[in-house]
């Protein structure tokens, strides 16, 4: 049976006020978006990124609040500091990296400071779950000296993004929420009070000795952020978000976020300093933990960000009796087990002879046949970010370079700088998605058009931003409202969608082609073509929905009189296989009838009706 | 995915009506798409409904695309960290024999391991750079595991994808939770014309954990 208990948090009751909460099982995300929206957050600006994705998909589903997808963080971020400029509570969300991509306005918004609240959401990925590097936001925190709060369940992530905006509007600045993917996707209780704070925009009026950021006005910002970092400070010292618990007094820990559940897992009776503030720093809070234990530690995961701190403030770190931590990659209580000396409970040893199981290109993957075909041309390709990576790994094997979003197109000029096609005798491609090609790759191509670069360049338009969970892009015209209404991009009519064709045109691209990314042979043409003259800049759009989005199905082709040749298997459909006796097999359960394996056998052995 | 969020939990009165000895590690794993996350959403709910503390950690991203997936629910008074370490899992549920073997080591001394008889061929053994192993069936044995044709049982209950919760039921027989509570939270939990056929699967899957 389902209870429905009005729940009455002892912090919430005020006088004869009585707040009906529920509780309610909410990821890391969830809870963000819930905490901003009681904050009274009225514009949300984010780029898709793992883990920090959910975050604007939720809010945007809630009243009162217009939320957007940017063409890139940088973008995000801009939009966010336009709207808090403007008087209201923004909040804007993007993966670690994508911090990296807003960093050049990060760093003047950290001196303008804001009129409304501003809250920029940074999701970390220890252990590259899902991305390209495992750095770690709270750097940039410090580089731009604003607050960074940093929650360790999704009762604390939801408090926080309601602290966040009061600290942003309290101290003048930015206020950066800071988590991990374990936060980010764990759900835990969460006691959600369910109502919105009623905030009316702050008045506008023009401020340019605070958000003109030329000389004279960047050099006061900066004097009025030195005084900031002191107030800061202060507040670090007081607020209770840094909690000192007292345990057993020989061993102190000092870590925040994910860190603290695994040290209370892993070392239940350490007394702990649990940071909820990770910029700045207490340093009198600090001293005085180190000063009530016998010996203090440092848990963190992926870079030494307190480590670093807490002993430039003088605090002397014990040696872990069982040995350091892993210096990089997620800390896990085994880990932490380890490192204090604590035996593993017994286990059986990981199992040795099992295949691998790598994601792979779905069963009719549109990305599918273009690989195949720049593998026959033994293209050297610099590739990009997206499902499209996956051109990389078996049997591909066909990308040379992965590096950050929209890299592909400026690498490609770079190779053809150095001349690498022409020593090597192989084509150089540079292949983007629709997505990353709206995010960064615009400028890139305009980079080589400008320069007069020539050579090949393919966008591999499935129609939607597939990686991430099939979001919305400006290429396929579908908002992250329309998003929220579950618009497919396929319905979209081609007026909201941005033109490839034309904007490559204008951009003075030399010749650019649409090609359906299903038909090998169309593929196999326009790839030897596009590579065959060195004087032209050739765009290739390889069209065709991603199977997220169109789930149309075919006939399961048959197939007869098998040579056992194997050309087949080496397109890396799911669906296909061999049997005992080496001849091609189709998995009924998998298959989707999309017609590739019958277009790759050489004999015709594959038929489809 | 769309993961249902909306749902209230209370909270019993005078605390927890299931009394568990120390926090309780169930590790799902699976290939990507074989629905681990809506069982691991199904324990949680049972887990929260009876007033315990829950936390359920899934791992999204590339892990998509047909590779292996893994969500982990721990449930107990008050649950630290979501993480399961080689070990530490009290329960193993594998969605797939293969993926099974994967996760031998993260089962604890004394603890279960049910297992869905299904191999899944993943695309480096289709594509010849790697072989199926030899013995799965042997080796599962060895392991102590309960081995469960939930896809079979799916299929005669007329309802193929419920192989999860096939799966949900043979895990029900180890925890300490009513049957109610658990069909409570399936029909709160799925399509409302797949059901009767879910709760079916349901409770076919604790007949064939039991043996
Ligand atoms: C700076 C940055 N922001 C966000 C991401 C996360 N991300 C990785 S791939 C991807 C989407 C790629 O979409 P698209 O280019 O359309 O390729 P598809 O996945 O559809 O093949 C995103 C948002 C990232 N890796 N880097
Ligand atoms: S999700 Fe779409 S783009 Fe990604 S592998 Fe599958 S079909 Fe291809
Ligand atoms: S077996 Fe052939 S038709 Fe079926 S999904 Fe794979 S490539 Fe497409």
């Amino acid at each position: 049976m389902m209870l429905f208990t009005e729940f009455v948090s002892p912090l919430m009751q005020s006088g004869s006020e009585r707040i009906v909460m529920s509780k309610q099982l909410l990821s890391g995300n969830e809870a963000i978006a819930q905490g901003a929206w009681e904050a009274g957050v009225a514009v949300g600006a984010a780029y898709p990124g793992t883990p920090s994705t959910e975050t604007l998909e939720n809010l945007v589903k809630k009243p009162d609040v217009y939320c957007e997808w940017a063409p890139n963080e940088k973008v995000a971020l801009e939009v966010g500091l336009g709207s808090a400029m403007g008087g209201v509570r923004s909040l804007v969300t993007m993966k670690h990296v994508g911090v990296n991509v807003a960093a050049d306005p990060f760093m003047s918004a950290a001196n303008t400071g804001v009129n409304a609240g501003l809250v920029l959401l940074a999701a970390d990925d220890p252990s590259c779950y899902s991305s390209q590097n495992e750095q770690d936001s709270r750097y940039y925190a410090a580089f731009g000296r604003i607050p960074c709060l940093d929650p360790s369940d999704s009762q604390e992530a939801y408090e926080m993004a309601q602290q966040a905006f009061d600290v942003s509007e309290q101290f003048d600045t930015v206020v950066m929420l800071h988590e991990t993917m374990r936060i980010a996707h764990t759900k835990t209780l969460v006691n959600v009070v369910g109502t919105r704070t009623d905030i009316e925009p702050r008045p506008y009026e023009s401020r340019p000795e605070k958000f003109v950021m030329m000389p004279a006005n960047a050099v006061r910002r900066t004097l009025a952020a030195n005084d900031r970092e002191d107030e800061l400070i202060a507040w670090a010292e007081e607020t209770p978000l840094n909690r000192v618990e007292m345990r057993d007094t020989k061993v102190g820990i000092i870590c925040a976020g994910a860190l603290y559940v695994h040290v209370r897992e892993a070392m239940p009776d350490a007394s702990v300093l649990k940071l909820g503030v990770t910029w700045p720093l207490p340093p009198a809070k600090i001293a005085a933990f180190a000063a009530l234990v016998d010996e203090v530690y440092v848990v963190e995961e992926a870079n030494p960000y307190l480590e670093t701190r807490v002993r430039a403030m003088g605090v002397q770190l014990a040696e872990f009796p069982g040995g350091r931590l892993p210096r990089s990659g997620e800390i896990t209580p085994a880990h932490i087990r380890a490192a204090f000396g604590v035996a593993d409970p017994a286990h059986l040893p990981a199992a040795e002879g099992l295949p691998p199981r790598p994601p792979a290109f779905c069963a009719g993957c549109p990305h599918r046949l273009v690989y195949v075909e720049l593998r026959r041309i033994k293209a050297i390709v610099t590739g990009d970010i997206g499902c499209y990576t996956l051109g990389a790994v078996a049997p591909f094997r066909s990308v040379d370079s992965v590096i950050d979003m929209g890299a592909s197109l400026s690498m490609a000029h770079g190779m053809e700088l150095a001349g690498a096609s022409e020593r090597t005798g192989r084509p150089v491609v540079g292949v983007i998605g629709d997505s990353t090609f709206a995010h960064s790759g615009i400028t890139s191509l305009l980079g080589t058009v400008y320069n007069g670069g020539k050579g090949t360049l393919c966008i591999l338009d499935n129609r939607t931003t597939a990686m991430t969970g099939t979001q919305g892009n400006p290429v396929n015209g579908v908002t992250l409202t329309d998003q929220a209404a579950r618009v497919n991009p396929l319905d979209v009519p081609a007026g909201k969608q941005l033109d490839l064709v034309k904007l490559c045109e204008a951009i003075g691209v030399d010749e650019v082609q649409v090609v359906d990314a299903q038909n090998a042979a169309a593929i196999r043409q326009a790839l030897k073509e596009a590579t065959s003259h060195t004087d032209m800049l050739s765009v290739i759009i390889f069209k065709a929905p991603c199977r997220l989005i169109d789930r149309s199905r075919g006939k399961m082709p048959t197939i007869h009189d098998c040579r056992r040749c194997g050309r087949c298997i080496q397109i890396g459909c799911p669906a296909l296989g061999r049997d005992e006796t080496g001849h091609a097999v189709i998995d009924p359960n998998q298959c989707i009838g999309c017609n590739q394996c019958v277009q790759s056998c050489p004999f015709g052995c594959i038929e489809q009706e | 995915m769309p993961h249902d969020t909306s749902t209230n939990y209370g909270v019993a009165e005078g605390g927890a009506s299931v009394k568990l000895d120390g926090t309780k590690t169930i590790l799902l794993v699976g290939v990507g798409g074989q629905g681990t996350i809506l069982a691991g959403q199904l324990l949680a709910m049972v887990a929260a409904d009876a007033g315990l503390d829950v936390k359920v950690s899934e791992i999204h991203g590339m892990s998509q695309r047909g590779g292996s997936v893994s969500t982990i629910v721990r449930v107990g008074e008050k649950v630290e960290s979501m993480i399961a370490d080689p070990g530490c899992a009290d329960i193993v549920v594998a969605f797939e024999a293969i993926e099974a073997l994967r996760a031998q080591q993260f089962v604890r001394e004394g603890g279960r391991l049910f297992v869905n008889d299904e191999q899944i061929t993943p695309v480096p053994v289709n594509i010849g750079t790697f072989k199926m192993p030899e013995g799965v069936h042997e080796k599962l044995a060895e392991i102590g595991a309960t081995v469960i044709d939930a896809g079979g049982i799916a299929r005669e209950v007329g309802s193929p994808r419920s192989t999860n919760v096939v799966l949900v039921g043979a895990l029900s027989t180890a925890l300490p939770f009513e049957v109610a509570e658990w069909e409570d939270a399936i029909r709160r939990r799925v399509p409302p014309k797949t059901i009767e056929a879910n709760l079916e699967a349901f409770a076919k899957g604790r007949e064939a954990a039991q043996g």
